[in-house]
C-alpha cells in the first residue's frame, strides 16, 4: 500500500474529515427510519415499473388502501440489475418482496436460497400451464419481430422466411438484455441442435445488436430497420396510447417465445405476512386490471372485464415456446455462447 | 515548490483516489470464485484497443487543422462556434448515438440524398461506425485542447518567427506546442474510448464489436460473476497505465518560455490557405452541428408533454452535477499543482486510475462495500456526486497539467521572490492565470455529471431519479418522444452548465 | 557584509566554488561569459538554487537555509519581473502585502514610487500596456517597495537596447547609494560592469576571483580578464 508521512496537523484534518464522514453516513442511513410507526413494505424492482407511467404506483395505492402500511419501491435498472441487486445485499436486503424477475432468471434467483415458498399458489391463464413454488407469475408476453404495416406489406412468417429475406432487423444483446436473451432462447427452443445454422443463416439480416431493449426500439421507430425484437404486445401501445395503427408484430411458424414476469418473497423479511398479502394482491383482479396498459404485457390472470379495447388486434401466437426455470438456467450460457459465435464470423 | 499543504493533501487524496478505485475493485476480487480469461475476452481486449487507436488517431489528427484554422481565422459567431463545439462531448451517449443515425443511418439523410441520385447506400454499422461516433465525441475535446495549447504560445514567438522570415512558424512555434499538448489529449481520447460501451455495441453491428467494457458489465448482470469483472476492470487497468507511461514518455516540455499578455497574432496567411482554413471549420462544423440539430428537431414536440417528475429530475441533476464539478475542479488543481513539482509519477498515476476503472465496477464494489454502514438509497446522491466527481478528474487533470506547468516555469521564481504563497498565492497568481483551463474544466466536469447514468442507477431509490435516468425510464416504456424530449432538456442544460463555466472562465482570464 | 564562506555549487557536470566577502553598500558586478554560472551563483544567493555546501552569511547571518522571501535580498530577472494579469498598482503592492490587503499608506507609498520612476498615473495600466522601459522602471519599484539590504540583478533591462538600460542602471545606481543598499549584478558586458560597479568579480572555469576594485582591475586587467576581453 501507500506509505507517505501525514504531518500532525495534517492527520487531525483528517480525523475530523472522518468525523464528519461518520457523522453524515449515520444521519443518512437514520433518515429513513424516522417514518416507522406505518408498517412499510420494501418491493425491489425494475425502474419502469415504479415508474410514473408504469403499473407501480397505481398497485401501491390499491394494496396502501388495505393494509394499512406504506410500500416503498426500491429500484434498479431491469430484471437482470434486480437479480444481481438482491445477490450483492444478500440476506442482509431491505427488500420483503422481488418483484420482475423472468424465467430466465428465476433457477438462478432459486439457487441463491434467499426466496421464501409462496404462501398461496394463485390460479393464472397464461398459455402454458405453469407454477412455481416460489415465484407467482403477474404478467407474460410473447416475444416477437414489431414491424410497421406502411413500410412491410409481406412480412415473414418464420425465422427461415426472414433468414431468405433481405429484411433488416435490430436486436439485443443476449448478455445485457432480457428480451435479448428471450430470442437466444427463442430460437433455442424452436430449433434445439439446429440453432447454431438457423443464427448462421439469420446474421446477415441484423443490422446491429443493442445492449438494451429502449435503444432497439428507438432505432426502429426511427426507420433504421425493418423489424425489431419485441413483444406481440408492443403494437397495442401505439394503438392506444397513440391511436396509431401502423405497428404489427410478425406471427412465427416456429411458435413464440414466452416471457414470464414473476414476483417472490424473500425468506429474510421480517414482513411475512404483509409480503403474503402484496402477492395475494398482486395475482388479484385490481393489480391484473393495471397490468397492461401499463406495462404492456398481458396480466397472469385475465382480469373479470377482460383486457382493454385494442388487444384484440394483437396477433395470437397459435404454439407457445417456454424453457422451464431449470431447462432455461442449463441453456442458458451455452446458447449464448452459440449466438454469440455464430454472429463473430 | 509548492506549497508543502498542498504537497501533502495532494499525496493524501492520490491516495483516496487509490483506495477508492483499487478498494472496489478488490471488494469485487474478494467474491471470486476463479478467475481467468476466456478465448471470447481477447478478442474482446483486441476489439477495444484497435477501435480506440483509431478512433484516438483521427481525433487528434483531424482536431490539428480545425484547432489551427480556428485560432488564425476571425469570422462572427466563432466565439459562439468554439463553445457549441463543446456540446458532442457533453451529450449523452444513446442520444448523440440516435443522432448520428439521423445523418449516417440507413434511414438518414446521407442514404437518402445517395439514394435520391442513384448511388448505392453506405451503412455505418461496424468499426467504422464505432469510430465515427467517437471521433464525434472526441474531436471536439481535441480541437479544444489544441486551442488553449496555441493560446498559451506567446504572441512573441509569432513575431520571431515571422521575423526570421521562416516559411511558416509550424516547425518551429506550433510544433513544440503540439509535442506538449497532443500526447495528453491523446490519452484522454484513448481513455475514454477504452471503456466505450454503448457506442461499440450498437454501432457495432454484433457481438465482433465487444468491448472490455461491456464483458464486465455481462459478468455483473446475467452471469453475477464479481470476480471475473474485476479481472476484466484489471487488465482495463493495465492498458490504462500503459497508456499513461506512453503518453509521458513522448511528452516534452512546451518551453516557449511566458509572454506579455498581449493580444494573439497567429499569422493569417491569405490566399488559397484561406479558403482551405474556410473549408475545415465548415466540414467541422457541419460534422458536429448537423448531428445536434437532429436532436433538436426529435425532441421539440414532445417538450411540452414533460411531466413534473422530469422537471424535478432535471434540478436535481443540476444542483448534483455543480457539486460534483466544484469538487472536481478543487481535487484537479490541488493534484496538479503538486504533481508540477513533487511526487509526479504518483500523483498522475492516481489521477489517470479513474479513467481506466468501469463505472460498474466501481458503483458495484462501492455498493458491496457500502451496504453494511447505510441504505443504498440513503447514500444514492452522495455517491453519484463523488464518483462523477472522480470520473471527471482525469480530463481535468489533463487540461490543467500542462497549465500549471507554464504557470511555474514562468512565474514560480517571480512568486518566491515577493513572497506569494498559500491562499495569496491562489487568489492573486494561480486563479487568475489559470481561470481559462479552470472554467472550461468545470464546464467538462459539470456536464459529464449531468450525463452520467452509471452509479446512479445501482443506488438510486424512488423519488431520486437524475434527468439520463428518466430519458432511459422514458424510452423503456415505449414513449419515445417524450424520452427524445428529456434527453433534449438535458443536453440543453448539461450545454448551459458547461458555456456558463466555460465563458465565465474566458471572462475572468485576463 | 556579504560572506560567501566555501560556497560549492553542483548543476549536473557544471561546478562552482566561491570564498569571498563584500562590504555592505558595495556594488558588484559578477563578470563572466555565457555558461560561466554566474547566473547560477545569482540564483544562489536568491534562494532558488541549493548549496552543494558551505554558507551564506548577511550580517554574520548564516541565510543559506532561508526561503527566497525570507532572504534580505531582492531580485529583477532577466525577463518575468511583473505578472501580467496585474496592474502595476497590484505588481507594487505584492512587495508590500502579498495578500493584496493594500492600506491607505501603502497605496500612497506606491504613487510616490511610480512618481519617482516617472510613471505618474500608469498605477491601473497592465505591463502590456507599457514600454518597455516603463516596464523596466516598474519592475525596479517592484524592489525598491521590497526594501531589502541586498538588490540582486540578473543582467537587466538587457532587452531595452543600450541607451535606455544605461539610463536604469544609473537610476539603480543612485537609488542604491541613495538607500545604502549592496547590489550585486550579473553582467556578460564589461562596459556595464565599468558604469556601474566599485567591485568586479570574475567568473570563468568553474572559479570565482576574490572581487577586485572595478578601476584597478580593468586598468591591468589579469590573465582571465585579458582572455575575455579578447585583448
Amino acid at each position: 500500500m501507500l506509505a507517505f508521512a501525514v504531518s500532525v496537523p495534517a492527520r487531525r484534518n483528517l480525523e475530523s474529515v472522518m468525523k464528519v464522514f461518520h457523522l453524515a453516513l449515520a444521519f443518512l442511513s437514520l433518515a429513513p427510519m424516522a417514518m416507522a410507526d406505518t408498517p412499510v413494505l420494501n418491493v425491489l424492482t425494475y425502474d419502469s415499473f415504479a415508474a410514473d407511467w408504469g403499473p407501480g404506483p397505481a398497485i401501491a395505492k390499491g394494496f396502501e388502501a388495505e393494509c394499512a402500511c406504506k410500500v416503498n419501491y426500491i429500484t434498479a435498472g431491469d430484471g437482470a440489475a434486480v437479480l444481481s441487486r438482491l445477490k450483492m445485499e444478500g440476506k442482509g436486503s431491505d427488500a420483503d418482496v422481488v418483484l420482475g424477475l423472468d424465467t430466465t432468471l428465476t433457477e438462478a434467483a432459486r439457487a441463491t436460497g434467499l426466496f421464501a415458498p409462496l404462501a398461496a399458489i394463485a390460479p393464472n391463464d397464461l398459455p402454458v400451464p405453469y407454477t412455481d413454488a416460489n415465484f407467482e407469475p403477474f404478467d407474460w408476453g410473447w416475444f416477437a419481430f414489431v414491424y410497421d404495416k406502411t413500410k412491410l406489406s409481406n412480412p415473414p412468417k418464420s425465422f427461415k422466411e426472414l433468414a431468405a429475406s433481405n429484411l433488416k432487423v435490430v436486436i439485443e444483446d443476449p448478455r445485457s438484455s432480457t428480451p435479448g436473451l428471450g430470442l437466444v432462447m427463442w430460437v433455442k427452443a424452436a430449433y434445439g441442435d439446429q440453432s447454431g445454422q438457423v443464427w448462421k443463416d439469420f446474421a446477415h439480416n441484423i443490422l446491429t445488436v443493442t445492449p438494451s431493449w429502449d435503444a432497439a426500439y428507438g432505432l426502429f421507430l426511427k426507420g433504421e430497420a425493418d423489424m425489431v425484437l419485441s413483444y406481440t404486445t408492443s403494437p397495442a401501445y401505439h394503438l392506444i396510447a397513440e391511436k396509431d395503427d401502423t405497428k404489427a408484430a410478425a406471427p412465427f411458424s416456429e411458435g413464440h417465445y414466452m416471457q414470464v414476469e414473476v414476483a417472490g418473497k424473500l425468506a429474510s423479511s421480517k414482513n411475512q405476512a404483509l409480503a403474503d398479502q402484496f402477492l395475494a394482491y398482486l395475482a388479484g383482479d385490481a393489480a391484473q386490471a393495471v397490468i397492461p396498459t401499463t406495462n404492456w404485457m398481458y396480466p397472469a390472470k385475465t382480469p373479470a372485464a377482460g383486457l382493454p379495447a385494442g388487444f384484440e388486434t394483437l396477433i395470437k401466437p397459435m404454439k407457445s415456446l417456454l424453457y422451464s426455470p431449470a431447462e432455461a438456467e442449463a441453456a442458458r450460457q451455452a446458447a449464448v455462447e452459440e449466438w454469440q459465435t455464430a454472429l463473430s464470423r | 515548490m509548492a506549497d508543502r499543504p498542498v504537497q501533502v493533501s495532494a499525496l493524501a487524496l492520490s491516495g483516496l483516489i487509490m483506495t477508492l478505485v483499487l478498494g472496489t475493485a478488490l471488494a469485487l476480487f474478494a467474491q471470486a470464485k476463479g478467475l481467468s480469461l476466456r478465448p471470447a475476452d481477447w478478442s474482446a481486449i483486441r476489439f477495444t484497443v484497435l477501435q480506440a487507436l483509431l478512433s484516438t488517431g483521427f481525433s487528434c489528427l483531424l482536431a490539428i487543422p480545425v484547432a489551427r484554422a480556428l485560432i488564425r481565422r476571425r469570422f462572427p459567431g466563432r466565439a459562439a462556434l468554439i463553445v457549441l463545439m463543446g456540446a458532442p462531448f457533453l451529450l449523452p451517449v444513446i442520444v448523440a448515438v440516435l443522432g448520428l443515425l439521423s445523418l449516417y443511418g440507413r434511414n438518414g439523410v446521407l442514404n437518402l440524398a445517395l439514394q435520391a441520385v442513384g448511388l448505392p447506400a453506405v451503412s455505418v454499422y461496424g468499426l467504422k461506425g464505432v469510430v465515427l461516433a467517437h471521433v464525434f465525441f472526441n474531436l471536439p475535446l481535441a480541437t479544444r485542447m489544441l486551442l488553449n495549447g496555441w493560446q498559451a504560445i506567446p504572441a512573441e514567438r509569432f513575431r520571431l518567427a515571422q521575423t526570421l522570415g521562416l516559411p511558416s512558424p509550424f516547425r518551429h512555434v506550433e510544433w513544440p506546442m503540439l509535442r506538449a499538448v497532443l500526447p495528453g489529449a491523446a490519452l484522454a481520447i484513448f481513455l475514454v474510448c477504452l471503456t466505450s460501451f454503448v457506442v461499440a455495441l450498437t454501432l457495432g453491428g454484433g457481438p465482433r464489436a465487444t468491448t472490455l467494457e461491456l464483458a464486465i458489465y455481462q459478468a455483473l448482470r446475467f452471469d453475477f460473476d464479481p470476480g471475473r469483472a474485476a479481472l476484466l476492470a484489471a487488465v482495463q487497468f493495465a492498458l490504462c497505465i500503459l497508456a499513461v507511461a506512453l503518453a509521458a514518455r513522448v511528452t516534452l516540455p512546451m518551453g516557449l518560455g511566458a509572454g506579455q499578455d498581449r493580444a494573439l497574432a497567429v499569422p493569417a496567411p491569405r490566399g488559397w490557405r484561406r479558403l482551405a482554413d474556410a473549408l475545415v471549420i465548415g466540414l467541422a462544423a457541419l460534422f458536429l452541428m448537423l448531428p445536434l440539430a437532429f436532436i433538436l428537431i426529435d425532441g421539440l414536440p414532445g417538450l411540452a408533454r414533460l411531466g413534473p417528475t422530469v422537471w424535478q429530475a432535471a434540478l436535481r441533476s443540476v444542483w448534483m452535477a455543480a457539486i460534483s464539478a466544484s469538487l472536481a475542479v478543487s481535487a484537479a488543481l490541488m493534484l496538479t499543482l503538486a504533481a508540477a513539482t513533487g511526487a509526479r509519477r504518483l500523483i498522475e498515476v492516481a489521477a489517470m486510475l479513474p479513467m481506466a476503472t468501469s463505472g460498474l465496477v466501481l458503483g458495484t464494489g462501492l455498493f458491496l462495500l457500502l451496504r453494511g454502514f447505510a441504505r443504498p438509497e440513503a447514500l444514492a446522491l452522495p455517491v453519484t456526486i463523488g464518483v462523477n466527481a472522480l470520473m471527471a478528474l482525469p480530463f481535468l487533470f489533463r487540461l490543467l497539467l500542462p497549465e500549471v506547468r507554464i504557470l511555474q516555469a514562468d512565474y514560480d521564481r517571480l512568486a518566491q521572490a515577493v513572497g506569494l504563497k498559500g491562499w495569496a498565492r491562489l487568489r492573486w497568481l494561480t486563479l487568475p492565470r489559470l481561470a481559462r483551463p479552470l472554467g472550461l474544466g468545470a464546464g467538462l466536469a459539470a456536464a459529464l455529471a449531468m450525463g452520467d447514468l452509471g452509479v446512479i442507477a445501482l443506488f438510486a431509490g424512488d423519488g431520486q431519479a437524475t434527468l439520463p435516468l428518466m430519458v432511459q425510464r422514458l424510452a423503456g416504456a415505449y414513449r419515445m418522444e417524450e424520452a427524445s424530449a428529456a434527453a433534449l432538456l438535458l443536453v440543453g442544460l448539461s450545454f448551459a452548465l458547461f458555456a456558463l463555466c466555460d465563458l465565465g472562465g474566458r471572462r475572468a482570464a485576463p | 557584509m556579504l560572506h560567501l564562506d566555501h560556497v560549492t555549487l553542483e548543476q549536473g557536470s557544471f561546478r562552482l566554488t566561491a570564498n569571498w566577502a563584500i562590504e555592505k553598500g558595495t556594488r558588484l558586478a559578477l563578470l563572466g561569459g555565457s555558461g560561466a554560472g554566474k547566473s547560477s551563483l545569482l540564483m544562489a544567493l536568491a534562494g532558488f538554487l541549493p548549496l552543494q555546501s558551505g554558507r551564506i552569511l548577511w550580517a554574520g547571518q548564516d541565510i543559506s537555509g532561508l526561503e527566497p522571501a525570507a532572504r534580505p535580498v531582492s531580485i529583477l530577472f532577466q525577463d518575468q519581473n511583473l505578472f501580467p494579469h496585474l496592474t502595476l498598482v497590484q505588481n507594487l503592492g505584492l512587495a508590500l502585502n502579498p495578500r493584496l490587503r493594500l492600506t491607505d499608506v501603502d497605496r500612497s507609498r506606491i504613487e510616490a514610487v511610480l512618481d519617482r520612476l516617472g510613471l505618474s498615473g500608469l498605477g491601473p495600466r497592465k505591463p502590456a500596456d507599457l514600454s518597455g522601459g516603463q516596464q523596466g522602471r516598474a519592475a525596479l519599484g517592484r524592489v525598491l517597495l521590497q526594501s531589502r539590504e541586498v538588490l540582486l540583478l540578473d543582467e537587466p533591462f538587457a532587452a531595452l537596447g543600450p541607451a535606455l538600460k544605461t539610463d536604469l542602471l544609473a537610476l539603480v545606481a543612485e537609488l542604491a547609494s541613495a538607500s545604502g543598499t549592496t547590489v550585486v549584478m550579473v553582467t556578460h558586458d564589461p562596459a556595464d560592469a565599468r558604469r556601474f560597479a566599485d567591485q568586479v568579480v570574475l567568473v570563468h572555469d568553474g572559479l570565482t576571483e576574490p572581487p577586485a576594485a572595478t578601476a584597478a582591475l580593468f586598468a591591468d586587467p589579469p590573465e582571465a580578464l585579458r582572455a575575455y576581453l579578447g585583448s
